[in-house]
């Protein structure tokens, strides 16, 4: 399948910012069952955008802007080929064993309630890590109910798990919490996907789970659909949680009320070339 | 019995304090209290002061400062400074390993979820290069004994270590309130620190520096408990003492504000903890730092003292493995000894810590200053029950360690001079043309009878530490 992908930024600034400097994973890299045709990204100012990779291996952009800066649009734009691969993650640039997957971040700690969650709804299955892996990513699509309203992107898996409610991130950290409770390494990836439903425009980009499975490697789970990754699903950046894999990270000086707005357009493209 | 550093078990006084000796034999105990109470003034008018965590009131207090210094001769220092110097080789070793190729956990030597796990390990610093292959440009290293041939290392400090404006500022007092107790010694000089720390820090100026590398020390502000050893430390190197905002990074080059416009920073003396040092890879909603220096420290142009992710060196399950660092990296036998450790992530550990719980020192894996630990003989019943259950549930936060006789040294206390434990932090700077060590170091001394907690955070005290030729 080929995808089509828009995802706009904007910055406004009530009083202008001094300076603004921003770190962005919005790069999307080759692997088994994904191929990045084109892509771009595009400012609406003149800035520096300079090319680098993380340690995780995410390709990332820093971008500095000297102000008066009142509004700042950050787009990027291409098409990916993909294929279904059963949310099996071949080929992917690795920098670090799994065993660092097991690492407790503040957005990803368990607490009493979450580690009590991850034993029961997997209890059925502790043998084998696979079907555990996918009693808890049905446990959470049931548990928790899609909601964009009360959390943000710094709420805690532990406080969205108490509110039973959130957004892909949080399900995905929830997940994570769980999954590397029970001793499966973890991680956090940054996307998009396709919907299935004919909506092409979303708010947001899209995050889910990927764990590890001894003979498989790298197993996607996205919890906030209750599926693996299919053909609709696009990896941009991985990490240990958000912060790791965040599309854009970003400070400025001075400036008053941020608003941001994000606009993301998926679809499939209607390529001549599709065999 | 513990070694008392003047006093023999025979009676006969050791010969580093024969002068001590005789000068407390005819000194007054009101003699004593006289300077004892200038000693305080002097500190406090310098506003040498730390603030307590965890104290409601949160407000500052003054360290208390023993008058009587404690005595080390030149061939008990030498013998030190030879294995502290090995140590912060194999520490220094280590950190360029792990955020390297990672030999020894090929090697099998340490566990890598040690590694992979650690809190303090820094997955961004891998794969990037140390400006000269440094990380632990200032260590602190705590130094027990127990008896008079063995120098046993209690703790490493491989983050930012603080304390040496204690160090200096002890001396300052030995010269002025006790000048002739001082003069009738040989002392090793300590007050060239500051020099010695420029020295380093400008040793370790990433390469292709153009003339005189300028140095900074980021500070993250006055609230901070060791804001006054920061701008005492700027000041005695003559470097600007900057803060987070007095900082920006352009093109991956770090530059500060000055009233002449921007000048470019070659070494940063950060005294700030990692997770506040740069908002765009570490904590976001950090203020303290400087969006940008990751990505200038990446690219080579900046040199940041201590280097990110050293605490992945210092904690105490790490601890256990360094005299196998010394061993590993260098081909040496450790000249420093470690006091003997028992993980408790280890189940057989875990069982003999259990069944020996009042005899043991438990201390939390990643903790300091003194909190979170449990002396077992000093601890009661219900306290040990307590901290039994804590270590059932989480085994791999704690280890411990036999309770140590450590020395003592003569001590002015309410009821006269007494001898009280002591521990020694001497600071180990290295630079790219080697390492610099002050002889001694900051003596730490535990002022209640029996206590064999030094921290100031728990009630400790500082006393001069002459290193002196017999």
């Amino acid at each position: 399948m080929r995808i089509f992908i828009q995802h706009r930024t904007h910055y406004a600034y009530g009083s202008p910012a001094k300076a603004v400097m921003q770190l962005l994973r919005l790069t999307p890299r080759n692997h088994d069952g994904q191929t990045v045709k084109s892509w771009r990204i595009d400012l609406n100012c003149d800035g520096v955008l300079k090319a680098g990779e993380d340690p995780f291996g995410n390709l990332t952009h820093t971008l500095a802007l000297n102000g008066p800066i009142s509004d700042l649009e950050v787009t990027v734009e291409g098409e990916v080929e993909t294929e279904d691969r059963h949310g099996i993650v071949r080929g992917a640039c690795e920098r670090f064993p799994a065993g660092l997957y097991l690492r407790e971040t503040p957005l990803t700690e368990a607490d009493a309630a979450l580690k009590e969650f991850a034993h029961d709804v997997t209890s059925e299955a502790r043998k084998d890590r696979l079907e555990m892996l996918h009693c808890l990513l049905v446990g959470i699509y049931s548990a928790i109910k899609f909601d964009t309203t009360p959390t943000n992107s710094a709420t805690a898996a532990s406080e969205a798990f108490k509110l039973k409610r959130g957004v892909c991130q949080d399900l995905t950290h929830i997940f994570i919490a769980c999954a590397r409770h029970l001793g499966v390494p973890a991680r956090y990836v940054g996307g998009y996907m396709l919907r299935t439903d004919g909506v092409t425009q979303q708010e947001a980009g899209h995050a889910w789970a990927e764990a590890d499975v001894e003979g498989l490697g790298w197993v996607g789970f996205d919890p906030a659909n209750g599926i693996c990754p299919t053909e609709g699903h696009v990896r941009v950046a991985t990490g240990l949680d958000y912060l790791g894999a965040a599309p854009i990270r970003g400070t400025r000086q001075g400036g008053a009320e941020e608003q941001m707005r994000v606009a993301v357009q998926i679809n499939q493209a209607r390529s001549q070339w599709q065999s | 019995m513990s070694l008392d550093e003047m006093n023999a078990e025979d009676g006969s006084v050791r010969e580093p304090y024969a002068r001590v000796a005789q000068w407390l034999a005819t000194v007054s105990p009101e003699q004593l209290e006289r300077r004892r109470v200038e000693a305080e003034l002097f500190y406090r008018r310098g506003g040498i002061t730390f603030a307590v965590y965890g104290d409601a009131q949160g407000e500052e207090r003054i360290i208390p400062y023993d008058i009587i210094p404690r005595i080390l001769s030149t061939q008990e220092w030498s013998k030190l400074a030879a294995g502290l110097e090995q140590r912060v080789k194999a520490l220094n070793a280590y950190l360029r390993d792990i955020y390297g190729p990672q030999d020894i956990l090929k090697a099998g030597i340490v566990p890598p979820d040690l590694v992979w796990r650690n809190p303090a390990f820094r997955p961004e610093m891998c794969g990037v290069e140390a400006p000269h292959g440094i990380y632990v440009h200032i260590g602190g290293i705590d130094i027990v004994r127990v008896d008079e041939e063995e120098f046993y290392v209690l703790e490493d400090n491989a983050r930012t270590p603080s304390g040496v404006s204690y160090m200096l500022g002890g001396r300052e007092i030995s010269i002025r309130l006790m000048p002739e107790l001082f003069r009738s010694h040989r002392v090793a000089p300590i007050e060239n620190y500051p020099n010695e720390l420029l020295a380093t820090l400008r040793s370790v100026a990433p390469r292709g520096t153009m003339s005189e590398p300028t140095i900074a020390l980021l500070t993250p502000g006055i609230h901070n408990s060791a804001f006054y050893e920061h701008s005492f430390l700027a000041d005695g190197m003559g470097v600007e003492l900057v803060e987070g905002v007095d900082l920006f990074v352009r093109d991956d080059v770090v530059y500060m504000r000055t009233t002449e416009g921007p000048k470019r920073v070659d070494v940063i003396y950060r005294r700030i903890d990692d997770d506040f040092i740069d908002p765009l890879v570490f904590r976001p909603d950090s203020a303290l730092g400087v969006p940008g220096l990751y990505g200038a420290y990446v690219a080579g142009n900046v040199t940041v003292a201590n280097a990110m992710g050293t605490g992945a060196a210092d904690d105490k399950v790490i601890y256990s493995y360094v005299p196998d660092f010394v061993r590993f990296y260098l081909g040496e036998k450790p000249i420093l000894k470690n006091v003997q450790t028992w993980r408790c992530r280890d189940p057989e550990d875990l069982r003999y810590v259990l069944d020996h719980l009042a005899e043991l020192v438990v201390k939390e894996v990643h903790g300091s200053g003194g909190y979170g630990m449990l002396v077992g003989p000093h601890a009661t019943k219900d306290q040990r029950a307590d901290f039994a259950e804590r270590l059932k549930v989480h085994p791999e936060n704690y280890i411990a360690q036999p309770t140590l006789a450590l020395s003592t040294c003569p001590t002015f206390v309410s009821n006269g001079v007494a001898p009280r434990h002591v521990d020694l932090r001497p600071f180990v700077l290295t630079g790219a043309d080697g390492v610099r060590i002050v002889p001694g170091g900051l003596t730490r001394v535990a002022l209640r009878d029996g206590s064999l907690v030094v921290n100031s955070s728990q009630g400790g005290g500082t006393k001069d530490t002459w290193v002196i030729e017999c």
